[in-house]
């Protein structure tokens, strides 16, 4: 079996996975699961720019919340109906990309991370001057009788659980296919060594204002979910803990790799929901475990057991 | 962290925070242990507790994140009026165990923690949230879930319509009511110009569009608006647009920030400053007396409740003050510097209250009662003054799943809050919004 192949085959695998959990996992966890499933999205856009092409943005909050006002603010102030309300969303988020993307790839490094975290500042901001249309910090319920996709109710325990393996698994075979593509081992030659990517005739700008652009629409077509699937949009997703989430989830579960940001995205759910059952300062808990990480698996989880035991894995 | 004790009293934390098995150990252990607790009157409830498993609410704590200072006063008042309902009996013969969980104040999280209420802890009701975004944020999942949520937000989104059924707010009044009553004692008393200068975001702007309004239905006016963003640090900028025939200065401002406000407000106005009107919220958990606030000598605030004890201070409060351990200046009996939010979270004991009531009102058994409790809470409409209730009698709006109470103002003088205006309930009531009793259960 190739190797393109078997990456096919463990995503298949792992998409069979969550869809089996539904089957057999309580009620709680089949719950929380859906929400990691849209979250895991959100990261894997993030790992697409920082895992694949080695960009520290620090700015996909905003990525996020284009998606989610995007679709929110169509659906409340214009009674678009919910699937052309999404699109649009994903819409915004890919163009909000392109133009951030345009301007801060003319930075680099640091300048290029501080570069995101601005814009992202000024997108958080946008929602609470725009207050008439956005109810500011507070946000906006979205209607349960709007949330509904052809006629099926995506408030339903199901349809939000299957519409979350979906989005996770529609982004996790397109984020596969590509990385393996050409233009995917392009973005990887640029992470590992931009001069000499530049040097043998890759448009090199180019290829990366791509890679952030797709980012971005995935982003936001997992806040554009995130809404619909939940029924809330709000300021606070895209406030910089949205920008450093995505980053931690993709760090700790594996930069670079397909199944990380789900990993990471999963672990980091359970360390909060469990470590709030032993105590208040259950983000120290987090802290620590993140520390331990950088120091035992710098590589994240899925990326250690890449290089140390399962090399086969995408 | 989940906590599972719910009370201070040692008879009750037994029956709240322990299993079953052990309460009944205790109660068979005799009347003597119970007697020296003082728990003897609660006696009769807890023979019918005795094959009861406790009522489990959930409590959304914001134990971390911006609303802390909030969250740990929320915290105490809602663990002592479990204490005092354990101690009366619990409801219907059940023992109360709070199940408190932090939302971090934050909305993802705040739908999250409902979600564990309901899956995972096996809550008959979600209690006690502050925050208005994380309201919102959870609301939805309460409603999908059919979990009876009831909020402690102050918050117009209750009454607005933005909700669902299963989203009640029946223990504290929300921010239109209390700002439509200031406005008849701000014109007839302060002055008819009113210049406003608020956090520009939700809370700030709900204060600038209701107030406008109210103050015109006055005969007054608003002859300036001054929104200041929400990261601003320094506002000695922003005094100079305040237009000269000024009477009235009404200020909201929101977070730590407001010291630097209220100081710099101070300085830029000296002697000749308007009459300077504002909401005790962003004073919640700070000292009066704090270095800096001497500028808001002589200035009116809004209390949900008056932080000190009055000189024709009622019973019910001074039993509530005992309860929760407050002295008469509002602070911790315990901490004089530990200050508390003391205009708001007489909410979370009115509300567990109304909560006991209308599970009493139900013959609530279970979760299959859920919609049950929900209509009860909406039949309530007169709540009297009382130790349950002791802010004040008040008037259920079951349509609208929204209270409404009375209002008070205070001025600063010497150092403390004194009321010099208490307002009428019907000061505080505005048209139906929304009917939620037209939405199934």
């Amino acid at each position: 079996m190739g190797p393109d192949t078997r990456a096919l085959a463990v995503h298949l695998a792992v998409i069979a996975l969550l869809i089996g959990c539904w089957f057999v996992l309580p009620q709680y966890h089949t719950g929380n699961l859906a929400r990691i499933l849209v979250l895991a999205t959100f990261a894997s856009a993030y790992n697409l720019v920082f895992g694949y092409t080695g960009l520290l943005s620090l700015g996909h909050a905003l990525f996020f919340a284009a998606g989610m006002y995007g679709l929110g603010i169509v659906m409340q102030h214009g009674g678009v109906s919910a699937l052309p309300a999404w699109v649009f969303g994903v819409a915004c988020a890919a163009t909000v990309g392109l133009v951030t993307g345009a301007l801060a790839l003319r930075t680099s490094g640091v300048a290029f991370m501080i570069v995101t975290l601005m814009f992202a500042q000024a997108g958080y901001l946008c929602v609470l001057y725009f207050g008439d249309w956005t109810r500011g910090d507070e946000g906006f319920v979205i209607a349960r009788t709007a949330r509904n996709l052809i006629g099926i109710d995506l408030a339903d325990e199901r349809v939000r659980y299957f519409a979350g393996v979906c989005l996770f698994g529609s982004s996790l075979l397109g984020i596969g296919q590509l990385v393996r593509s050409g233009f995917g081992k392009t973005l990887i030659a640029i992470r590992e060594n931009e001069e000499r990517a530049r040097m043998l005739g890759y448009d090199v700008q180019r290829c990366k204002l791509i890679a952030v652009v797709i980012s971005a629409a995935l982003a936001g077509a997992a806040g554009a979910a995130y809404a619909l699937l939940f029924g809330y949009v709000g300021a606070s997703f895209a406030a910089v803990q949205y920008s450093i989430l995505p980053l931690l989830w993709t760090l700790l579960g594996g930069a670079g790799t397909t199944l990380g940001p789900l990993l990471g995205t999963l672990v980091m759910f359970y360390l909060v929901d469990y470590a709030s059952d032993i105590t208040d300062a259950y983000l120290l808990v987090v802290g620590v475990a993140l520390i331990l990480a950088t120091l035992f698996l710098p590589q994240g989880i899925v990326g250690t057991l890449r290089r140390r035991v399962l090399r086969w894995l995408p | 962290m989940t906590d599972r004790n719910s009370t201070t009293d040692d008879t009750a934390a037994t029956l709240t925070s322990g299993s079953r098995r052990r309460a009944l150990k205790t109660l068979a252990g005799g009347a003597g242990g119970l007697a020296a607790t003082g728990a003897l009157p609660g006696l009769s409830g807890y023979v019918q507790a005795q094959s009861a498993e406790p009522i489990r609410i959930g409590f959304q704590v914001h134990r971390t994140g911006i609303g802390a200072a909030y969250g740990r006063w929320y915290d105490r008042t809602t663990q002592a009026a479990v204490a005092r309902i354990n101690a009366e009996g619990g409801i219907n013969g059940r023992p109360v165990e709070i199940i408190a969980e932090d939302d971090g104040t934050d909305p993802k999280r705040g739908a999250e923690v409902i979600e564990k209420f309901v899956n995972r802890h096996e809550c008959d009701v979600g209690f006690g949230t502050l925050f208005s975004h994380v309201v919102i944020g959870s609301s939805p999942r309460a409603g999908e879930l059919k979990l009876p949520y009831f909020v402690v937000s102050e918050g117009h989104h209750v009454a607005s319509g933005m909700l669902n059924r299963y989203t009640l707010q029946p223990g504290i009044t929300d921010v239109k009511s209390q700002v439509q009553a200031m406005a008849p004692y701000v014109a007839n008393t302060l002055g008819k110009k009113v210049t406003m200068l608020y956090a520009d975001f939700a809370f700030g702007h709900d204060h600038r569009d209701f107030f406008s309004e109210a103050i015109a239905a006055q005969g007054g006016e608003v002859i300036a608006r001054i929104p200041i963003p929400p990261t601003e640090t320094a506002f000695t900028k922003y005094f100079p647009k305040i237009p000269r025939d000024t009477d009235v200065i009404y200020h909201v401002m929101v977070g730590p920030a407001v010291l630097t406000f209220v100081k710099e407000m101070g300085e830029f106005f000296g002697p000749s400053a308007p009459a300077i009107f504002g909401f005790v919220d962003s004073l919640e958990a700070v000292d009066i007396n704090s270095p800096g606030l001497e500028f808001l000598e002589g200035s009116y605030l809004w209390e949900g409740y008056p932080r000190y004890a009055q000189a024709d201070q009622t019973e019910y409060d001074k039993a509530y003050r005992e309860a929760v351990g407050v002295d008469d200046n509002g602070a911790s009996v315990s901490d004089p510097r530990d200050v508390s939010t003391y205009a708001h979270m007489f909410g979370c004991w009115e509300t567990l209250h109304v909560i006991k009531d209308g599970m009493q009102a139900c013959d609530y058994k279970g979760p299959e009662d859920r919609p049950a409790l929900i209509e009860a809470v909406e039949a309530m409409s007169d709540i009297p003054h009382s130790v349950a209730h002791p802010q004040g009698d008040k008037v259920f709006n079951g349509k609208t799943h929204q209270v409404f109470g009375h209002q008070y103002i205070s001025r600063v003088q010497q150092g403390r809050l004194d009321v010099v205006h208490t307002t009428s309930i019907e000061d505080t009531l505005y048209e139906d919004e929304v009917d939620y009793t037209t939405q199934a259960l």
